[in-house]
């Protein structure tokens, strides 16, 4: 009987490592940065669930904080913050111009995931244990779209989602490669997380007020004199 | 063998006789979540009565093409329908006739003479519609491909029938991130594939936004009631492959006895309406695309289906 329920308990996991995949591809996908904002939250939800579920599994008091600190520090308190700081119309803007164009985007994302799964796949021939099977190279595809959008993306919040991405996937991968690290550090990593979005957020609001923009591409050049846009 | 024959044809019943209804539903459903009160769910039924009755003109332009097609609009669904898992969890009498492939075949066999009696007739709309769909029929086959070539990988077969045990064997193997990926693919290509929001707007009647519905827009009568079924019997198959092979996979009729495969059919219609609720909600909130917007729409659900086949290649690998 335990034996079914670890294996429920596994197949869950596999689904939201799935449901996490498929995010990771709707934030390359996406052209709002609220879209890509709730993708974000979507996958912290799934992330907080895989805790969950196998905190549940191994008995892992760690994992289960964990899980409540993912859904406190991601699901509501970033999109808060951001909130807060962030003049609205940032919300409802859309990335027209991309560097790359989103088919071709979703191509490279695809490639990336591709080569996460190769990359870990001589670390996996080490470990029968299926939840490492599972996490292990998500979490690493994880890491790598949310660097790709990090560099692909023009707007700053699409950019700081992409890093808020890249810890996602790397705690992915890490709830199931080290399921017993201390909470302290967990904690400090949940704290540092949001009061990263907070600099990001206060930081980019002073940017969109003197510069009247967002855009990475056009911050390029130094000037003295006000910019001719104001 | 006579009891799987007897069932085969019980089976081309249901989908001749329920696809209308499903049409019906489907359409009056949306209505009402647009707060209208929307037609009867009979209203297809009373359509196609209508146009059995009603004369039919043929251009003296057409050749052989265009009055053939709708008969084979109207038959291809049939055949397909004998191939997959409608009402019964084990193959029938003429199931022999092929796999998911042939399948696919007899689809696009039926898309492409369609196509053809469009251009046949030289009226302006249909060429335009046909050379839209053929577009979108390219775009989608790609990932019909893939999505057929991971459900094989995974099921170590291309029979439907053991697919669809597959998928029943093991919570593990219902929930694998594969197999909810190929969900999600092939729900887009249903959309796509059945000419609904957000690809193209199946009760649209204006001539330059249309996609599926402009290549019928030269029928009358006898030939426009048989291409509509055809239309409607071809959703109804698709669907029954998405519900039945892929998403649940329960209550089919595992036996011969004929009160299981009677009962059958209450319980797929039941999962018929629920994946018709799904359907409405997302045609309901969702604008249709712009047309350069679908190549989009169906590269996203390539690059799910891909997702899929590498995620069962790298889990079947480890186990």
């Amino acid at each position: 009987m335990a034996g079914a329920q670890t294996q429920l308990i596994e197949g869950l996991n596999a689904l939201s490592a799935g449901l996490i995949l498929l995010t990771a591809f709707g934030m390359v996908a996406t052209r709002q940065v609220q879209g890509v904002m709730r993708f974000f939250v979507v996958q912290s939800a799934f992330l907080a669930a895989s805790a969950f579920l196998i905190g549940f599994d191994r008995g892992s008091i760690h994992l289960l904080a964990l899980g409540v600190i993912t859904i406190a520090a991601k699901v509501i308190a970033i999109p808060w913050v951001l909130k807060r700081t962030l003049p609205g119309d940032l919300y409802e803007r859309r990335e027209i111009n991309q560097v790359i164009n989103i088919p071709s985007s979703l191509l490279l994302a695809l490639l990336l995931a591709i080569a996460a799964e190769f990359l870990v796949s001589p670390l996996l021939a080490t470990t029968p244990d299926p939840v490492i099977h599972v996490n292990l190279p998500i979490g690493l595809a994880g890491i790598l779209i949310g660097a790709y959008s990090l560099i692909a993306r023009r707007e700053a919040i699409p950019q700081l989602i992409g890093i808020l991405a890249m810890e996602n996937g790397a705690f992915f991968a890490g709830i199931a490669i080290a399921p017993d690290l201390p909470l302290i550090a967990e904690l400090a990593i949940a704290i540092d997380v949001v009061l990263i979005a907070v600099v990001i957020g206060v930081l980019t609001r002073n940017i969109t007020q003197t510069m009247g923009t967002t855009e990475a591409a056009a911050m390029s050049e130094l000037r003295e004199e006000p910019p001719p846009w104001r | 063998m006579a009891h799987t024959v007897v069932y085969n044809v019980i089976q081309l019943l249901f989908v001749i006789g329920f696809a209308p209804l499903y049409a019906g539903v489907l359409s009056r459903f949306k209505e009402n979540v647009q707060s209208k009160r929307g037609p009867s769910i009979l209203q297809p039924y009373r359509d196609l009565w209508k146009l059995f009755h009603k004369d039919e003109v043929i251009s003296s332009e057409t050749t052989w093409i265009f009055r053939f097609t709708p008969y084979l609009v109207f038959v291809i669904p049939l055949f397909v329908a004998s191939l997959i898992p409608v009402l019964t969890d084990y193959p029938l009498a003429f199931a022999f006739m092929g796999d998911m492939l042939a399948g696919g075949f007899f689809l696009a066999l039926a898309g492409f003479f369609a196509a053809l009696a469009a251009v046949d007739t030289g009226n302006p709309y249909g060429p335009m519609g046909a050379s839209r769909t053929r577009m979108v029929g390219f775009l989608a086959e790609p990932v019909f491909m893939i999505v057929f070539f991971t459900v094989s990988f995974v099921a170590q077969s291309t029979i439907p029938y053991i697919v669809q045990k597959k998928w029943v064997a093991s919570p593990a193997a219902f929930f694998s991130p594969a197999h909810i990926l190929l969900l999600i693919a092939f729900f887009m290509l249903i959309l796509a594939e059945g000419g609904r929001i957000p690809v193209d707007n199946p009760t649209g009647h204006f001539e330059l936004a249309m996609i599926d519905e402009s290549k019928g827009l030269e029928y009358s009568g006898r030939g426009a009631a048989l291409m509509k079924w055809g239309g409607q019997m071809k959703f109804l198959v698709l669907t029954c492959i998405f519900l039945n092979v892929l998403v649940a996979p329960w209550g089919l009729a595992d036996d011969l006895q004929p009160g299981h495969v009677l009962l059958a059919i209450p319980l797929i219609l039941v999962k018929i309406l629920l994946f018709t609720v799904v359907l409405v909600i997302i045609e309901s909130s969702l604008a249709k695309l712009r047309l350069f917007r679908i190549s989009e729409f169906l590269g996203a659900a390539f690059i799910i289906s891909v997702a899929a086949m590498i995620a069962s290649i790298f889990s079947t690998s480890a186990v």
